[in-house]
């Protein structure tokens, strides 16, 4: 190794360093098993899992989701452009309902109707923006700038982290540390707004992805150490890792990107319709509206649904699902639940086997395994609304 | 009484013809919570390195390998109800399940403790 970083020091030349986000460092003086993520080592836990899901449930988690892609989009300086009717064309959303400082979820889809990412738009004062998949992200940008006209500036915000503080105890656990115009406790469920964290600009949106009430805090990322600092030494506040949202996003019924969702799917059988706006379903106009359209009219053969399974093995992805001998679908996430201390599932079954209470089985490791059919959230979930 | 060490992290520990099987506190540490273990059938037929049984943890689902052949004799009923033991006692309260050895040969192919600390720290 030194041999050869002396050469290159020789040449001039800099070694590649893989990308690291503003919270690395962090993240291994607090004791974090890392794994790599989205291309970048992430926690996956800190003191394991399920202290760290069930504390997140009952007080506060901090989440390192820095990964993601913070987009803005505003229209270029001296560009003549209806920037609302350019991300119309581009994503099934009705910008005509999205007030300033309000979030809402939309798709990315591609033009044969198939998901290549879901997403979370704000309306700003200034322009829209948008928080994507970590894993997605590089891709959505040409996406986006294929689907935009050149007067539309995309802007990756890449200088900024991106933290989640979650649980019902979030709340008193931050408004402890911002200022602003905003009432941090008075914000409902999808509204942001502009605070002083800590002395630092943050944007503060009151969203996740865990089902608990709280909220995802953007911030500089050369301020990001200090402030998870701050946060974490609120006594209602641990980091927690990737494992646990994996584990709470399920509970909470919410489909994660790549697994539960693919291009393989359209947005009526990942039961994902809602990030499609009602004007929108009518009028089309967005890439993929003809299989939206052409789905909700005649319905899809699958569709996602939540199972509950009996016992405590657990399923996982790819495993079969089952009516008899007949196979009947797929399981796409599933996991042990903490908080219910059992496994549950999310699959892709047959529309006909779909309905709440039908009993599957899923074959595991040559095992069948019972299940039902259960609607989602497995777990409340308890927005501030 | 010998404890002997495999390179897939399963310890067994030798008393005449059998043999107690788990896996190491190095390997519980790296699956995490462990939520569920599924055991092999008393009376089963085994042959070195079959998966046997299968340790869940919130992450994953691994497989244990057993490290060497014969006879299922006994399974630790415990870990029904509290299958966190594996955590919490790897290498004691937590054992998987005991083997009649059919060739006691096998066991010369494993670490012993010193040679299987020096291992996992290589890794």
């Amino acid at each position: 190794m030194s041999e050869i970083s002396e050469f290159e020091d020789e040449l001039g030349l800099e070694p590649i360093e893989p990308a690291i986000l503003p919270l690395d460092a962090w993240h291994r003086g607090r004791g974090a098993r890392m794994v790599e993520f989205a291309g970048y080592p992430m926690p996956v836990q800190y003191e394991g899992i399920l202290a760290e899901h069930l504390w997140t449930r009952e007080s506060a988690g901090l989440f390192d989701v820095s990964h993601m892609g913070q987009l803005y989009l505003a229209p270029a300086e001296g560009a003549e452009i209806d920037l609302d009717a350019a991300i119309e064309a581009a994503l099934p959303i009705d910008l005509s309902t999205l007030k300033t400082d309000s979030v809402r979820y939309s798709l990315l889809l591609d033009e044969e109707g198939g998901i290549l990412d879901d997403l979370m738009v704000t309306r700003w004062q200034s322009g829209i923006y948008m928080v994507v998949n970590g894993a997605t992200k590089w891709d959505d940008i040409g996406t986006l700038r294929e689907y935009l006209p050149d007067e539309v500036n995309i802007n990756h915000l890449d200088d900024s982290a991106l933290l989640a503080l979650q649980g019902p105890k979030a709340v008193d656990a931050l408004a402890r540390h911002v200022t602003g115009d905003t009432v941090l406790a008075d914000l409902k469920f999808m509204k942001g707004a502009a605070f002083k964290l800590a002395g630092v600009d943050a944007w503060i949106s009151r969203s996740g992805y865990t089902g608990e009430d709280g909220f995802e805090i953007s911030i500089p990322g050369e301020n990001a150490a200090e402030i998870a600092e701050l946060l974490c030494g609120e006594p209602e506040v641990k980091p927690i890792g990737l494992g646990a949202r994996d584990s709470l996003r399920l509970e909470a019924g919410l489909p994660l990107y790549g697994h539960d969702m693919t291009p393989d799917q359209g947005a009526v059988e990942a039961g994902l319709i809602f990030g499609v706006n009602k004007r929108r379903r009518s009028e089309g106009g967005f890439p993929g509206a003809a299989r939206v359209q052409k789905d909700l009219s005649e319905g899809t053969a699958r569709t996602r649904v939540g199972l509950a399974l009996e016992g405590r093995m657990a399923a996982r992805e790819g495993a079969k699902v089952l009516c008899g001998d007949a196979e009947v679908g797929v399981v796409t996430s599933g996991g042990f639940a903490p908080s219910l201390g059992r496994p549950i599932a999310m699959a892709y079954v047959d529309a006909a086997k779909a309905a709440d209470g039908t009993a599957l089985q899923i074959e595991m490791r040559g095992k069948r395994l019972d299940a039902t059919v259960v609607p989602m959230p497995f777990v409340p979930n308890r927005y501030y609304r | 009484m010998t404890v002997y060490y495999s390179e897939d992290h399963e310890w067994i520990e030798v008393e005449g013809d059998l043999g107690t099987v788990g896996i190491t506190d190095y390997a519980q540490g790296q699956l995490g919570d462990i939520t569920f273990v599924d055991l092999p059938q008393e009376g089963a037929k085994v042959a070195k390195g079959d998966s046997v049984a299968v340790v869940d943890s919130v992450k994953a689902a691994s497989d244990v390998y057993t490290p060497v052949s014969g006879e299922v004799a006994e399974i630790n009923e415990a870990l029904a109800d509290e299958p966190e033991l594996v955590n919490s006692d790897a290498e004691v309260g937590g054992w998987l399940f005991r083997v009649t050895l059919s060739d006691p040969s096998e066991l010369e192919e494993l670490m012993d403790e010193a040679a299987y600390k020096k291992f996992v720290a290589g890794l």
